[in-house]
């Protein structure tokens, strides 16, 4: 599914190519921390290469294996701040709130 | 037992009509006062329903349920371009004229005229009824009596304001006051890659206002956000400049703890900011764009003259909230009342179009890591409401840095009041 430069991280693509990011928050919170920390543990140290990659790409006119490396990079963000800062997939203490993001750009 | 003395960078005491007294919260719990406040406050006031990027061309046209006003509002983009507003109601048999998947969710799209559902009557972008279904066995009937009903409309700055009032005691402008005026000639148009959020909040509408117009909370409720070697409770004003004008408040913040983040060392920072260099206050890198650059930028978006200067949060009455970020973004809240004890709220990032993938990229971080702030501030809110409409308690106090919480409740008591006193029955 990804670009062959990132094939070390095609084994989580499959998962974690997802477009929107209200899909994206679903699959974080349907995951465990060790399946989390996996991910960021391969995703985190390509993202400065993914994003210098990705540059030489017309945004606006991605291929499919490029697309799907940004879709890529936008799960690791999503996953990031329960890896960095909160140690569990939801916000500590974020109660019953729940934000639907309506509009976003595509890509 | 000792009393504190006045804290030496006083801001209440300067709007001595504030007092510095204990506050009651019965404005945010009771049935009665908020039937009140939809009179008084969403009646009379001047509304931001959205942006002319939501109106990108002739024909334009977008819904917004306003149940604060218990109506539904068509906003359309007209053939001569101008920005129109109607309430969404067929002049036949008072059906919803525009909507999509069901009445109660909003839409928008492009047409040249409007068809009733019901019974096919048709309406021009102007609100003009166009066609009626065998016209002529209407009784004494001329289509020129039956326009949709218009609602007083004006642009600001982008912005598409309303008001509900038959005739609004103030234009626009005097209602927004010099302190909003300020914002004027900021590049609000150039910031149209739009992320737009929606929530249904168990709190009355200015209980979420007050969790995002002080910075006292930040260290408690979001101290997860500081690395932990910089998580302290430490005293001091986490806010260096306050200001209010009629029944706005503006509030600027020269950074966290006086330096803004993106010139934080690393290893106080979180892995994925220095990562992809972008975090909560936006990309780190202003986009090379001469009408964001500081130098250029309105001196009213700074008018505390903070050096450096980093967020101004505009607090627009009602329920209208504008922030721009010094690296070249912004972003809105709107809280729209559906119940004492309810509200919908609405919050969308706006930054310049992304030229690349990294640009798009530190937008997504920015707009992920701000959301996860906000979630917490949203969570304390039912509890928050619970605890107000307990009524254990019917006084409490407020910190001079809370100062913006004090003045939007005496607003809307204001307002409230005005309107028992002048304009009861008459819809000023």
């Amino acid at each position: 599914m990804l670009p062959e430069e990132f094939a070390d991280l095609e084994p989580f693509a499959a998962r974690w190519c997802i477009a929107t990011e209200a899909g994206r928050y679903a699959e974080r919170l349907n995951s465990t921390m060790a399946e989390l920390e996996a991910f960021y543990g391969a995703a985190h140290p390509r993202v400065g290469a993914a994003m210098a990659y990705l540059d030489g790409f017309e945004l606006s006119d991605l291929p499919e294996p490029q697309l799907n490396l940004l879709h890529l990079v936008y799960s690791l963000i999503m996953v990031s701040l329960p890896v960095e800062v909160w140690h569990q997939p939801r916000v500590i203490d974020s109660g019953t709130a729940y934000f639907d993001r309506y509009l976003e750009p595509v890509p | 037992m000792a009393r504190l003395a006045t804290p030496p960078a006083s801001w209440t005491t300067r709007y001595p009509e504030l007092g510095t007294g204990l506050v009651s919260y019965e404005d945010s719990i009771s049935p009665e006062f908020y039937e009140l406040e939809r009179e008084a406050i969403f009646r009379r006031a001047w509304l931001n329903v959205g942006r002319v990027e939501q109106l990108p061309r002739k024909g334009s046209y977008f819904t917004k349920e306003l149940a604060v006003a218990r109506t539904s509002l068509l906003l359309t983009r007209d053939l001569d371009g101008q920005v129109r507003a109607f309430h969404n109601v067929c002049r036949h048999r008072g059906n919803k004229l525009v909507w999509d998947h069901t009445p109660r969710s909003e839409t928008s799209g492009v047409c040249r005229q409007f068809m009733c559902k019901y019974h096919g009557w048709r309406y021009g972008l102007d609100g003009q009824l166009k066609f009626v279904l065998q016209e002529e066995e209407f009784f004494d009937f001329d289509k020129a009596d039956f326009p949709l009903v218009s609602v007083h409309c004006e642009v600001w700055e982008g912005f598409i304001f309303v008001n509900l009032a038959d005739e609004p005691s103030q234009s626009l402008r005097e209602f927004l006051g010099p302190m909003v005026l300020g914002l004027e000639g900021y590049p609000f148009h150039l910031c149209g890659e739009r992320f737009a959020f929606k929530a249904q909040i168990l709190s009355n509408w200015k209980i979420f206002l007050d969790a995002f117009q002080e910075y006292y909370h930040a260290s408690v409720l979001h101290s997860q956000q500081q690395v932990p070697s910089l998580r302290s409770f430490e005293t001091g004003y986490k806010v260096p400049h306050f200001q209010i004008d009629g029944p706005h408040r503006l509030i600027s913040t020269g950074g966290w703890k006086g330096t803004p983040r993106h010139l934080l060392p690393p290893e106080q920072m979180y892995p994925i900011e220095p990562a992809t260099q972008a975090g909560l206050m936006g990309p780190w890198e202003r986009p090379d764009i001469p009408e964001l650059d500081p130098a250029n930028l309105p001196a009213g978006l700074n008018p505390g003259n903070l050096q450096p200067w980093s967020i101004s949060n505009f607090q627009i009455f009602p329920n209208f909230v504008i922030l721009v970020y010094e690296r070249g973004w912004y972003l809105t809240y709107q809280y729209w009342p559906t119940s004492a004890g309810t509200h919908d709220w609405e919050m969308s990032y706006y930054f310049p179009p992304a030229r690349t993938a990294s640009e798009r990229i530190r937008h997504e971080v920015t707009a992920v890591v701000s959301k996860e702030a906000a979630l917490q501030d949203a969570a304390t809110l039912d509890g928050t409401q619970q605890g107000l409409e307990s009524r254990v308690i019917d006084k409490y106090p407020l910190s001079d840095q809370e100062i913006t919480v004090r003045h939007l409740h005496k607003a809307v008591g204001d307002w409230v009041q005005a309107y028992l006193r002048d304009g009861k029955g008459t819809r000023a």
